[in-house]
């Protein structure tokens, strides 16, 4: 069975003074999410990431279309006792401590009486937050509210997890925390969607991500179909700040960094440029293909004139 | 899991309440005590023969008074706070509709209020035993006074709830208290009506009803003057005002349910 299946959901806006100027926040969307898998929605700020997510959790209601998780209707309680939701910087009632904040939600997700407080206490144990449970939420850097904010997403422990830019607001030690908390819930059998525009975790955690922009889709694949295709170029790195002048001739893109060199070149011209470092006594480090990344798939939706150039030879 | 709906009113209803009294709704009872100490003091030295006509009268007035502010700040946030701070988005992404949430909030703010004119009303009770030294049996018409005045924030409530959904905290407040002025002299109003003739009648006595009758609901001056109030008017009152504050629930939710959480 399908986590999520949208059909053709669409957002517009009317602004301006009239009200009579339609603005697109979301184009016609069609989009499937595979249950068991963590998928990456990418795209700029303001690309409709959040709108959707909205769309998603009926807090903004579609212009036409309509979606289904977990093969039910976006109004149904019974599918919404089912997923958690992170919003994008979470603010929550702070004059509440951790505690009752995760207790009064585990209440409206029909957590029964006995088990609300234990659940608590795992779940801000689960994110990294076991001492904090009798403090008022008004006391939280906005690391630990986005910790609560995960806390209380997987509380019900829900069968699909919505995160809206899940990283912001953490710190390098959170987001690992983050990374690993996305693939323990992968690995108990949850799907997760989450929205990011920090690649390398989206590169790191999804089996499938999708691009967006300007409230249109841009492309969907397979992360590791997306960074596994070959460029045609090898990466050469060097010891020494010197670049031999037959690196010129084979149209290398050359860098030097510290005490190395490091140049691109075609896999045509990998042999000549080798002979060139053989010829000037350098000691080569590594050799290696280049390799599509996230990156490059991201900017080629986005600005697809841009990454023509890039990867022309 | 299919729970009743009650079962998420009331937490709602709950942390409503819970927010109000630590937020410090209720430290404006510090302020009414002192009000009412002072009253007490002050109408003992200088009115002879009238003292609980005007403990009854201040107490009774300040209660509405205290009680019908509160209702209408804290009424025209109760939407739109969690709109703008966003605790909404958690609470409507669980099995929550947003009816629950609507009548949750309004339950928990009409609770706060009971609870704090119970306080009052211990003090406006205090000051009359410290002028009267004892109680007389036409007291217990206070009471009544009292629960009219509960039965006036029901209203109120209602009002800023339904403005809330759909105008900003200022006009929102702007609105409700202008209808509480104006519901103050319904019967004025019903009064001016009956006068009119043609179109503008109608228009008038369906304006006249359609505001709020905060008049029939004040009955602080007979009470003060330890008239009785009859059992009939107990309840048209109650009636009246559940059915009133029923409709702008439905109103606010109506809107509510439609609206679309930016």
């Amino acid at each position: 069975m399908l986590a999520i299946e949208i059909l053709g959901l669409e957002k517009t806006y009317n602004v301006g003074f009239w009200g009579k100027t339609p603005k697109h926040a979301l184009r016609p969307l069609h989009l499937n999410v595979e249950e068991g898998e963590i998928f990456g929605f990418l795209g700029p700020n303001g690309a409709g990431k959040t709108t959707t997510l909205k769309l998603l959790m009926g807090l903004v209601f579609p212009t036409s279309g309509t979606a289904r998780i977990l093969g039910m209707e976006l109004d149904d309680p019974r599918m919404k006792a089912q997923i958690g939701f992170l919003p994008e910087q979470p603010y929550f009632y702070d004059y509440l401590t951790a505690r009752e904040l995760l207790e009064y939600y585990a209440q409206l997700s029909g957590v029964a009486a006995k088990e609300r407080s234990r659940k608590a206490d795992e779940v801000l144990a689960k994110v990294g937050l076991p001492n904090v449970a009798g403090l008022q939420l008004r006391k939280f850097s906005k690391g630990m509210l986005q910790r609560v904010g995960i806390a209380q997403a997987i509380l019900h422990d829900p069968k699909l997890l919505f995160f809206d830019e899940p990283m912001s607001g953490l710190d390098p030690l959170g987001r690992r925390d983050v990374r690993d908390l996305m693939e323990q819930l992968k690995h108990e059998g949850k799907t997760v969607f989450f929205s990011t525009h920090i690649l390398p975790d989206a590169e790191a955690l999804c089996d499938r991500v999708a691009v967006i922009h300007d409230g249109e889709l841009k492309g969907v694949g397979a992360v590791a179909d997306l960074t596994s295709g070959v460029r045609g170029k090898v990466e050469i790195i060097w010891s020494g700040r010197i670049i031999p002048p037959a690196f010129k001739g084979l149209g290398a893109d050359c860098h030097v960094t510290g005490d190395t060199v490091r140049a691109i070149v075609s896999e045509e011209c990998q042999d000549a440029a080798l002979d060139a470092l053989r010829n000037a006594h350098l000691r080569l480090i590594s050799l290696s293909p280049v390799r599509n990344s996230l990156e490059a798939y991201y900017v080629s939706k986005l600005q697809p004139g841009k990454a023509a150039a890039e990867v022309r030879p | 899991m299919k729970a009743a709906p009650m079962s998420r009113v009331f937490p709602i209803a709950l942390n409503t309440f819970r927010e109000a009294v630590r937020d410090r709704v209720l430290y404006n009872l510090v302020a009414f005590a002192v009000l009412m100490s002072g009253a007490a003091i002050l109408v003992g030295q200088i009115s002879v023969g009238i003292e609980k006509l005007v403990v009854i009268n201040l107490g009774l007035t300040a209660v509405s008074l205290f009680g019908v502010v509160i209702s209408i700040f804290i009424g025209i946030g109760l939407v739109s706070k969690e709109i703008d701070k966003r605790t909404l988005y958690t609470l409507l992404s669980r099995p929550v509709r947003r009816w629950e949430f609507v009548v949750g909030k309004f339950l928990g703010l009409v609770g706060t209020l009971v609870l704090n004119t119970f306080f009052m009303a211990i003090g406006v009770f205090g000051a009359l035993l410290y002028v009267a030294h004892h109680f007389a049996k036409p007291d217990a018409w206070v009471l009544v006074a009292l629960y009219f005045i509960i039965l006036q924030f029901v209203i109120v409530t209602g009002l800023a709830l339904l403005f809330s959904s759909f105008s900003s905290p200022l006009m929102s407040a702007v609105f409700a208290f202008s209808l509480f002025i104006v519901g103050a002299f319904a019967e004025d109003l019903r009064g001016f009506a009956r006068m009119t003739k043609g179109i503008t009648r109608w228009i008038a006595t369906g304006a006249a009803y359609l505001v709020p009758n905060f008049s029939a609901l004040n009955v602080i001056t007979p009470v003060a003057h330890g008239q009785p109030v009859s059992g009939q008017l107990i309840l048209y009152n109650t009636a009246y005002a559940l059915i009133y504050a029923t409709m702008t629930i439905c109103g606010a939710v109506l809107i509510f349910e439609r609206r679309n959480l930016k």
